[in-house]
């Protein structure tokens, strides 16, 4: 027995994660079955969990890690099992039939994964990364370093602990004098009492009362200019500070012939759209845009929860977004985008204004325009919408568009819309 | 023909009456009285399920206690105390604390950790490891009955068999495993690095499908050394790549070529490392690719010994938290209540499902193991006659110097061949079946637990877990033929038995890319006949 010092080391808070490397080495090499089965979980999901993680499940046959081995139809063998309730040398027993009888040669556990789907579940950042993994921003300038976000010091109060040089004299004194009064005001209210105390007393109990005052009024005297503690220093803490501006302008419509589907489809993809944008780039603004008649800028609370019906008018929303354009985010450091979402329902004179007003004034402010068109389920006949049609005017990189059916097509059209140009 | 049944009624004429609950073929927990002859203590060292550091450093010492008076032989100790998603870590790498990365065990993990979030599967709730010291690992999500069962199980008796096994003395360097895998994994990293994680990843595709053919199965393995293992492999990376030319890899400037009529070549020495082989041998491997290889082949030569003696291992390490755990109790030491709750998790480990039960997945090595260790125990203390006539040296001498012959001298299938006593074998109600290629659709009982099947039981039992029974043989035949180069791979063909054609040929399809040019795998039968060829 060799009796060493007995060791129990607590490994409790060591960094976690040890098995990321290998986690993220299987996702790599799978992706394209992974991204496949990301995708078609993606058109079950309801909005609110499309952002969450979840259960994968990935077809089994390029997982398995092949070994040589019999084949268990040919050739004789003997095996031995547990648990003989009832047979007699000589009975023989129906062989069962597909892959039960691989238990029966006693030592391969877990052989069992072959043609079956392998399930698994993705976290929620693994998940997002897969799902935006090879879009962006169309035509995005990379104006300084060719980063989106840059971290930059900015100033963040007082901290009581710094460096020398960002030592702050003036609040250190005013720290001091602040303490200087806060304990004189505190000795003063003793000294007092104490005084109080020596008036009633005689003898050698006042004496020493007067004694412990004038000690205590000393004291008051000499309380130090400056401590430890009356020291403060300039704080900096790192921000976020952009090199390129991005803004991105949501226009949705939210008119009476906007039915509930219809504005289900429109939120949908403007929440992907929000979540790519969040996952992407971090800090990109965003603008929310309603309209019927008239066009209303919203929180994103408004925007995506709050119902209203009214008829429909394209060209204010379009105006509305120039001018925010303008007073908000005009100039050359800013990319604009826009993305619009209609049942296209409007009339030709509303279109015809619209495609003019974006042609001549929007699009040369903007990057890029994704008008995201929900036709009616039930039309009258197999027609594209009015605001469509008008939209056929305009030409250009700048500009794409998409119809929208279903559910289904959301993620596609997404896809299809921000997908990475090669040249790019 | 009709055996005598021994101490069970005639279970056929019984079975077609009525199906009866068949009895759990263990033993059920039950909290035995303890022995009052020794010395208790009037107090447990601790009780409830919580546990602190400090109680697990006193339980430590009682098992040390009882385990010295036993003359248990171990390593130091190593505890490591790890939350539950570190064990699902550690469990996708083998049980190894460091490993090269690889997508493999990412596949593991996922699959683990999918299980344990939907309760299909328990966590494994020991790992050790066979090093010096050996460590052993607690999960802190364990109460403190199952932490000091774990400190039992394998602080003791894994530790145990890892230092007085012959295989694990004999091919494993226990001081030398983690270091090698440091090395082997910043080697991984560099190469990624180097030459793109693509090409790193299909070598070690590659080499894991061949890694049961990446062992010496007799010649004891070199030592490992960390050091010694960097200076070779920086010579000779250093030395290849200096010479190594794209233009002329495939030709053997260097060597003289044979004259034309030179004899045939002499005999070729059979092989059976395959993953030797093509490290040294492979003809158009880069130096990398070969250390690669060699990593994947000194891992696999690693593990070979587990391989060998899971029953052995497991049954050993069971019988010692089972006899430790009993003498804490004797002692006073725990109180009934933390002896039902082991008790309760070691019933689960031991337990031996019936071939058609639902929950059966093939002959459980902790039961096995278990039911064989106890049994020479028994055979030691209180030995029968039927003892006497099989184990006349065993019967009556003192337990703990079987116990330690068993667990020193034997692998799996010496150990079954040399223990499995007729007791056991009635105990587990073991019978042997034979399939054979005039009957397919029916397996034929050949032997049952009686006097006249004892034998063949236990020889059949034994051959099942020879290593040949469920990794097919392979020998590197014949190869590097001036010619072609191809690669001749030989199985030998034993009871007929052949290889199954769609996992030959994937296998053969990861052998050409390393070897590069043709490789053929033919089957042949003891008299050296072929009886079939597989190509890629």
């Amino acid at each position: 027995m060799s009796v060493g010092p007995l060791r129990i080391v607590d490994r409790r808070s060591d960094p976690p994660g040890r098995g990321a490397v290998n986690r993220e080495r299987f996702i790599r090499r799978f992706k394209d079955d992974i991204k496949r089965a990301a995708d078609d979980e993606f058109g079950k999901r309801s909005i609110k969990d499309v952002g969450r993680g979840g259960r994968i499940s990935i077809p089994g046959r390029g997982l398995a890690e092949p070994r040589l081995v019999h084949d268990d139809e040919s050739g004789s063998r003997e095996f031995v099992l547990p648990g003989n309730r009832e047979y007699l040398p000589g009975d023989s027993i129906q062989r069962p039939r597909g892959g039960e009888s691989e238990g029966a040669d006693g030592d391969d556990p877990g052989s069992g994964e072959g043609t079956d789907s392998f399930a698994f579940v993705l976290s929620r950042e693994e998940f997002l990364s897969l799902f935006f993994d090879d879009l962006e921003l169309p035509n995005l300038e990379r104006t300084r370093f060719g980063e989106m976000s840059m971290e930059r010091m900015r100033r963040g109060g007082y901290a009581r602990e710094g460096l020398p040089s960002n030592l702050l004299p003036s609040m250190t004194v005013r720290m001091g004098i602040a303490r200087r009064i806060a304990l004189r005001g505190a000795m003063a209210e003793h000294i007092e009492s104490l005084e109080r105390e020596a008036d009633k007393t005689t003898g050698a109990q006042r004496r020493a009362l007067v004694e412990e005052i004038e000690r205590l009024k000393q004291r008051r005297g000499s309380l130090p200019f400056l401590e430890e503690v009356d020291r403060r220093y300039r704080s900096r803490v790192p921000t976020a500070a952009p090199a390129t501006r991005a803004v991105m302008l949501c226009l949705m419509d939210v008119s009476g012939s906007m039915d509930e589907r219809k504005k289900d489809l429109a939120k949908r993809f403007f929440a992907l759209l929000y979540m790519f944008l969040e996952r992407k780039y971090g800090h990109v603004d965003v603008v929310f845009v309603r309209h019927t008649e008239t066009a209303e800028e919203v929180d994103e609370e408004r925007f995506f929860n709050d119902p209203q019906t009214g008829g429909t008018l394209v060209c204010p929303a379009l105006e509305l977004a120039y001018k925010i354009i303008q007073t908000r985010f005009a100039g050359p450091d800013w990319n604009v985008y826009i993305a619009q979402a209609s049942d296209g329902d409007c009339t030709g004179e509303d279109g015809r204004r619209s495609a003019g007003f974006l042609k001549s004034e929007l699009l040369p402010l903007v990057r890029y325009f994704a008008y995201i068109d929900i036709p009616s389920s039930s039309g009258w006949f197999n027609r594209a919408s009015d605001l469509w049609q008008s939209y056929d005017a305009i030409e250009g990189s700048v500009f794409a568009r998409r119809a929208v059916h279903d559910r289904s097509d959301i993620w596609p059209v997404f896809r299809e819309l921000f997908a990475r140009k090669q040249n790019a | 023909m009709m055996g005598t049944m021994d101490d069970t009624p005639d279970p056929a004429s019984e079975a077609e009456e009525k199906p009866r609950a068949w009895p759990k073929l263990l033993h059920k927990a039950t909290v035995p009285m303890p022995r009052l002859d020794g010395t208790r203590r009037p107090e447990p060292i601790a009780t409830g399920s919580e546990w602190t550091l400090s109680m697990l450093e006193k339980f430590d010492k009682a098992i040390a206690a009882h385990a010295d008076r036993m003359d248990l032989d171990t390593y130091p100790i190593q505890y490591e105390i790890i939350t539950a998603s570190q064990m699902l870590d550690l469990c996708s790498t083998v049980g190894m604390p460091v490993h090269y990365a690889h997508w493999s065990f990412g596949k593991q993990l996922l699959s683990q950790e999918h299980g344990y979030r939907k309760g299909m599967t328990g966590l494994a709730y020991e790992i050790v490891i066979n090093t010096n010291p050996s460590i052993a690992y607690l999960m802190e999500t364990n109460t403190l009955a199952l932490q000091v069962l774990v400190m039992a199980h394998a602080g003791y008796g894994h530790n145990a068999f890892f230092k007085s096994n012959y295989l694990f003395r004999q091919f494993t360097q226990a001081d030398a495993i983690l270091d090698y895998l440091q090395f082997a994994r910043s080697f991984v990293q560099e190469c990624e690095e180097h030459y793109g994680w693509r090409e790193v990843e299909s070598v070690l595709d590659s080499c894991h499908a061949l890694a049961p053919y990446g062992v010496d199965r007799y010649r004891r393995p070199a030592r490992l050394s960390v050091k010694r293992e960097k200076a070779r492999l920086n010579e000779r990376l250093k030395f290849a790549e200096k010479h190594y030319n794209p233009d002329f890899a495939h030709l053997d400037i260097n060597k003289e070529r044979p004259k034309a009529d030179a004899e045939v070549p002499p005999e070729f020495d059979q092989q059976e490392n395959l993953l030797y082989y093509i490290e040294k041998s492979a003809p158009r491997l880069q130096p990398w690719q070969r250390e690669l290889v060699r990593i994947v082949r000194k891992v696999s030569q690693y593990f070979y010994p587990q391989r060998l003696t899971k029953v052995a291992n497991e049954g050993a390490a069971t019988f010692w938290h089972y006899t430790l755990l009993n003498e804490l109790y004797d002692a006073g030491e725990v109180d009934d209540g933390f002896m039902l709750e082991w008790l309760g998790n070691h019933g689960d480990v031991v337990a031996q499902p019936a071939f058609d039960s639902r929950r059966y997945h093939g002959m459980n090595p902790y039961a096995l193991g278990f039911s064989i260790f106890r049994d020479i125990r028994r055979i030691c203390e209180e030995p029968t006659d039927e003892d006497r006539q099989w184990f006349p040296t065993l019967a009556g001498s003192k337990w703990q110097d079987g116990i330690k012959f068993a667990m020193t001298n034997f692998k799996d299938d010496s150990l079954i061949e040399q223990y499995l006593s007729p007791k056991v074998m009635r105990d587990m109600r073991l019978f042997m079946m034979h399939d054979g290629e005039d009957d397919r659709d029916h397996y034929h009982v050949e032997a049952i637990h009686n006097e006249a099947g004892y034998m063949k039981v236990r020889h059949a039992l034994a051959a099942q877990y020879r290593s040949e029974a469920y990794i097919p043989t392979l020998v590197v035949a014949r190869a590097n033929d001036e010619a072609e180069r191809a690669l001749l791979l030989q199985h030998r063909v034993e009871n007929g038995r052949m290889l199954d054609t769609q996992s030959a040929e994937t296998v053969l399809g990861y052998v050409k890319q390393l070897w590069k040019f043709d490789v053929v795998l033919e089957e042949v039968d003891s008299d050296g006949q072929r009886l079939k060829i597989h190509r890629t």
